[in-house]
């Protein structure tokens, strides 16, 4: 028992060690910006007084490990700091009070919801579809059904989300006007109101994720299939569906436990273009915005919530195939 | 369509084809082999690789892998067509009537359940009798095949048990039952020789206790001699002849049957021992070494290698052998001691070696698969040392080549554009030792070249390389586990266990006694064929000195004398 | 139903195609090459006709557009079938429509096989010199690739794009450093597999240099699977490139690309509602024209990928 619970201390340190890691890197990015970085939020017209504001919020005069900590400290405390594109409004109009100024976090949070809320409905649908459907075509493999899955997946994979997205629009809003193509969400939707909305992006994400989900849970049931213990469970006479369920299906949890968290993991990137094709106010968008505007904070505070719920989403698919291994529950 | 048979008849196949998916073809397995076994019989079938033995054993149980497929004929169990039986009442027979023992335990039990689980899952299943009735009833198997601590060794997961140990429970798993038919395939292939004896005696103990008939797989004639009353034996899909053991082994009446058995008598003539003062072409002296930090694989291990002699270097699995081979190349450069070449001592790591050095220390691989690269042409595999080491080019690099397949008999115009997949597993190993040959060295070491080949195949790899060291003065460093091979062509023999050198000598004072307890436990744990060895053995040795339980004793004993 | 002819119609010629080249080549080569085309599925050979047109599309560009890629006219804001000289139309600056989405085709296609032959290049050589040399080399570079892994490749790619700034070169550059990482983890596990053969072993206690090993006995050994590995990395870097160049932060104006094309002629999907499906349909063909692409590739790489394990077993 002992060395399965270092294992996961070992798993959760490097989980924390690599976060850490990650941070450093995207904190470094803002350090890597050319130039002065006053001058370039601001452009070549600025007046010395609004640079001196600027650099005086961003605290250039500490160091960077400083301002890296403080960062961080910031950060884990949900304090992601002010936009550039907010900085650079006061600087210009003088208003230095910061009762009136939208923080990032002040932007993040809606939004960080309505993200969730997307991926989340996506998962809903696609993590039960893609398994059942993944073990019937490991299990009928060769047959029809399985060569149509096999090229309707492979075609679904190959295809961009935005593809995905204007089908979906020009046939189910456009040309038969069922759902908005423009999910307009805000807080004063109720719970159905919401879901209504997000119907089409959620339905162009589980689309593109089934399709690879399937792809993975059929490979990993066929390994397990031709493996020998298999074959012995049918020369011992055990019907098919006791060998699915009670040989198959424990040493295979591991194998899907991973493809599952995988392509959770996709569906954090997925989400961005699927965002901006259907204006649905997440995360993505605000990522894509500031990207475009070189709002280095509001970029830090997306990278960070993304890469932080790719790493989690990883670490807990290493810790679950370390607890289902009967080789390290059950030691020598 | 069951049809009746006389009481005494359990399994009939008659003029049975069976095909199996190749690339885009249907290719035959077996073609056309009939079968007959009575109650309580046991059928050794043997065959070299690919003769069908395994496919045939499985269509005994009405089975086909995937991608194969019964092109015609009859199986015929007690009255039941399994050709046409439905998938039902073929899964109604299988683990009830007719079990399973395979060749890698380890595999063939699920890693997530305990085995008394599944041992019990066979008979709750088919209504044989209760999970509580078939529990006790695994711990008295558990017993009769003496597996250590009975009571509990079925709560225990399968990586938690020994490779013997988990034969012998699988054994019990498909006796859980009381089959009227079991069917081994290959089950001590995989097994050390000392652990295999332990597993052939429990085997065959069950099978007589029980009256099960046997349908016995394997391709080691001694092995199938202990075990068989009737052996049949198998060529590419057909049958050679089929007997009663007895008359088989003393009476093979075709030539093929007369050839396998004949493998067996090679024997080159041993060479006088070297004068006394003469220099060594290898010495190893003192050598510790091992991998990571502080585990030591090999201790103190010291022996010499002459001018046109062969040493073979004996051991089970995990001994160290090919530890001292990796040491002698300078793949693991030891942690102590010195590898002396003509007197002059080796750098230890490769990298530091000269060329000549390098040239001078070739090797040959067990699994010729691996030894040559796929991607080259044999030209290039065999021209290559010569180019480096020698610096020929062109007409002359090639007449060279030539002359190096010659050598090993193979003929040039024809193999020299060849790539290994084109080649047989024996032409392959040829290859490998032009390979060698090409560098022209004076000592080759041979790392379990014959292992992986047919005997027939392996046979005539050991003639050719012994007739390369009478002609070119080679030096051979022999890494094997099996003692034929070391009875055919050794001069000397080191006995290796656990990283210690246990004993080492010339041949004849090897092979007669009084030897070390362990090898003398390891010379008589190899079969012979003769039906009686087995009981014999059992007889001298008494049934708890054979196996784990004699390696254990023989530890205890030397720790016992290494406190006094 | 009109649309369903724009898609199935193009479908069935490209499949009937696909069927008589395969037919054709196994008729006239021989040998080994004859017969894996013999061998070949329908998917295999509809993906490799397809991709065979792409390349011959992206190459004659110039020769089969009808104006140049920047080439501006009077009438901008064109419909499709408004004036017979632009068949597809033309934009708000003017520019033809048939002639960008040729263009769009040669640029982003090439543009993403040149970003994966750099990512190749860069992500094979220290693949295959970790695997070789071992040691700390080994450590020091998986533990990096292990850290630019951490973080998802799109997510990345944003956040180096906002430091270097948005051009095509920055983006080409960012996205093949980002894809090396993975034709690393590839060519050091294949390298890793070789590197355990005995043959290798041979060949260095033969006292064979570095460049004899990998060039001689690893690469010709790692070639099938890198190629496949190949053809994914391309659909994936298209389809980076793509996403990227749709967010308006890929591939940089006047360059024509199917991304950019993709959102600017988002807006006439609004035309369904009237019937007007040749407008609405318009966005799809750039899409449509990325999923083809990307779809036969994988069609290839599938077929590849199995005569491989085929192989083996």
């Amino acid at each position: 028992m002992s060395r399965l619970i270092v294992m996961i201390a070992q798993r959760l340190a490097l989980g924390v060690f690599t976060m850490f890691i990650v941070s450093i890197v995207i904190f470094a990015a803002i350090e890597a910006l050319p130039g002065d970085f006053a001058q370039a939020i601001l452009g070549q017209g600025a007046t010395p007084e609004a640079v001196a504001a600027i650099r005086d919020s961003l605290g250039m005069d500490r160091t960077a490990v400083e301002r890296y900590f403080a960062w961080l400290g910031g950060a884990v405390t949900g304090d992601f700091g002010v936009s550039f594109s907010q900085l650079s409004f006061q600087s210009q109009y003088g208003q230095t009070g910061e009762r009136d100024v939208v923080t990032v976090a002040d932007q993040l949070r809606p939004r960080f919801a309505n993200t969730i809320f997307l991926a989340a409905t996506a998962a809903v649908v696609a993590v039960p579809l893609s398994l059942g459907l993944g073990i019937l075509a490991a299990l009928y493999r060769g047959s029809v059904l399985d060569r149509i899955a096999n090229i309707g997946s492979l075609t679904s994979i190959s295809s961009p989300e935005f593809f995905v997205a204007y089908l979906l629009i020009l046939f189910l809003s456009a040309a038969n006007p069922i759902f908005p193509s423009i999910s307009k969400i805000h807080a004063d939707l109720d719970f159905w109101q919401q879901v209504y909305r997000t119907v089409l992006p959620a339905l162009t994400l589980t689309l593109v994720v089934t399709a690879h989900m399937m792809r993975m849970t059929r490979v990993a049931i066929i390994n397990l299939l031709s493996s020998q213990y298999i074959e012995m469970a049918r020369l011992k006479g055990v019907p098919r569906w006791r060998i699915i369920v009670h040989h198959a299906l424990p040493n295979a949890l591991a194998p899907i436990i991973n493809v599952v968290a995988l392509n959770l993991a996709y569906l954090v990137t997925g989400v961005v273009v699927v965002e901006v094709v259907f204006v649905y106010p997440g995360v993505g968008q605000l990522f894509v915005d500031a990207v475009k505007l070189r709002d280095m904070p509001t970029v830090q505070a997306c990278c960070l919530i993304f890469a932080a719920a790719y790493i989690l989403l990883n670490l807990t698919a290493d810790v679950v195939s370390v607890l289902t291994n009967p080789r390290l529950r059950h030691p020598r | 369509m069951d049809v009746m048979t006389d009481g005494n008849t359990l399994l009939t196949i008659r003029d049975l084809r069976i095909e199996g998916l190749s690339g885009e073809a249907w290719l035959p397995i077996i073609n056309g082999v009939s079968l007959h076994l009575d109650r309580g019989e046991v059928l050794g079938l043997i065959g070299e690789s690919g003769a069908g033995k395994s496919t045939l054993g499985l269509a005994g149980m009405g089975f086909t892998r995937d991608g194969c497929r019964i092109t015609s004929g009859s199986i015929s169990f007690d009255g039941i067509d399994l050709v046409s039986a439905s998938p039902e009442r073929k899964r109604s027979l299988l683990g009830r009537r007719i079990a399973y023992v395979a060749q890698s335990a380890a595999a063939s039990f699920n890693p997530a359940h305990r085995l008394i689980d599944q041992h019990t899952e066979g008979p709750v299943l088919h209504g044989v009798s209760s999970r509580e009735d078939s529990r006790e009833d695994a711990r008295s198997l558990y017993d009769r095949l003496r597996l250590p601590d009975p009571g509990n060794i079925g709560f225990r997961y399968p990586h938690q048990v020994s490779g013997g140990q988990l034969q012998r429970a699988m054994t019990a798993m498909a006796m859980s039952c009381r089959p009227d038919l079991i069917v081994f395939d290959e089950p001590t292939t995989a097994l050390d020789v000392t652990t295999q004896i332990e597993v052939l005696a429990a085997i065959r103990d069950i099978v007589e206790q029980f009256g099960t008939a046997a349908i016995y797989i394997t391709h080691d004639l001694a092995v199938v001699a202990q075990m068989a009353d009737r052996i049949k034996v198998l060529l590419n899909g057909d049958e050679v002849e089929e007997n009663d053991t007895r008359t088989m082994l003393s009476h093979p009446a075709e030539p093929y049957t007369r050839s396998l058995w004949a493998v067996r008598s090679f024997r080159r003539p041993e060479q006088a021992p070297a004068p006394a003062g003469t220099v060594p072409v290898i010495s190893i002296r003192g050598v510790t070494a091992g991998y990571g930090a502080d585990i030591d694989v090999l201790h103190d291990v010291s022996f010499d290698i002459h001018t046109g002699r062969t040493v073979a270097v004996v051991g089970e699995s995990g001994s160290g052998k090919s530890t001292v081979a990796r040491c002698i190349t300078g793949l693991l450069p030891p942690r102590q001691g010195e590898v002396r070449f003509d007197d002059e001592v080796l750098p230890p790591g490769y990298r530091h070696r000269t060329r000549d050095q390098l040239r001078q220390v070739q090797m040959i691989y067990q699994m010729a698969d691996t030894a040559l690269n796929p991607k080259l042409r044999v030209r290039d595999i065999v021209g290559r040392p010569v180019q480096f080491y020698r610096g020929y080019r062109g007409t002359r690099l090639l007449e060279r080549v030539e002359e190096l397949l010659s050598q090993i008999e193979l003929d040039p115009g024809q193999f020299i554009n060849r790539l290994p997949s084109e080649l047989s597993g024996g032409q392959k190993q040829r290859i490998g030792i032009a390979r060698a040959l090409a560098a022209e060295p004076r000592f080759i070491i041979c790392d379990e070249v014959t292992s992986a080949l047919d005997q027939l195949v392996a046979e005539g790899i050991l003639k050719l390389l012994d007739r390369l060291q009478r002609e070119l003065n080679l030096s051979y460093m022999f890494i094997t586990h099996d003692l034929a091979t070391v009875r055919a062509i050794a001069d000397e023999v080191v006995v290796m266990k656990d990283g210690h050198v246990i004993e080492l000598g010339a041949k004849t004072d090897m092979f007669s006694p009084p030897h070390h307890a362990y090898t003398d436990l390891l010379l008589s744990s190899v079969p012979e064929m003769d039906p009686d060895w087995l009981d014999r053995l059992l007889a001298q040795r008494g049934r708890n000195n054979i196996g784990e339980a004699a390696r254990l004793g023989i530890d205890r004993a030397a720790h016992r004398q290494s406190t006094l | 139903m009109g649309f369903l002819l724009y898609v199935a119609l193009p479908l069935a010629v490209l499949t009937g195609l696909a069927w008589t080249v395969r037919r054709i080549v196994a008729r006239t080569s021989q040998g080994r090459f004859g017969a894996a085309f013999r061998a070949m599925p329908m998917t295999a050979a509809f993906g490799l006709t397809v991709v065979s047109i792409y390349v011959i599309g992206a190459l004659c560009a110039p020769v089969l557009a009808p104006y140049g890629e920047s080439q501006v006219f009077d009438e901008f804001n064109l419909f499709p079938g408004e004036n017979p000289a632009f068949v597809l139309g033309t934009d708000q600056l003017g520019r033809d429509q048939l002639t960008r989405l040729l263009y769009g085709g040669r640029n982003t296609i090439g543009i993403a096989f040149i970003t994966t032959m750099l990512a190749f290049l860069l992500g094979a050589t220290l693949g295959f010199l970790a695997a070789t040399l071992g040691g700390w080399l080994d450590q020091a570079l998986s533990r990096a690739i292990d850290v630019l892994m951490a973080i998802p490749q799109l997510i990345f790619a944003l956040l180096l794009i906002t430091i270097l700034g948005q051009s095509t070169l920055n983006m080409i550059l960012v996205i093949a450093v980002l894809d090396s990482t993975r034709v690393f983890r590839l060519a050091r596990a294949v390298g890793g597999t070789i590197i355990v053969m005995d043959y290798i072993e041979a060949a260095r206690l033969r006292g064979e240099g570095l460049g004899y090993l990998i060039f001689r006995e690893i690469l010709p050994n790692a070639a099938a699977p890198l190629l496949a590995e190949f053809g994914l990395r391309f659909c994936f870097v298209f389809l980076l490139i793509a996403a990227l160049s749709f967010l308006g932060i890929g591939i940089q104006p006047p360059l024509a690309d199917w991304g950019t094309m993709v959102r600017e002629l988002s807006i006439y999907i609004a035309y369904a509602e009237y019937g007007d499906w040749q407008a609405a349909s318009l966005p799809l063909l750039p899409a449509s024209a990325i999923a083809l692409l990307t779809v036969a590739v994988n069609f290839v790489v599938d077929w590849m990928l199995d005569r491989h394990s085929g192989l083996k077993s």
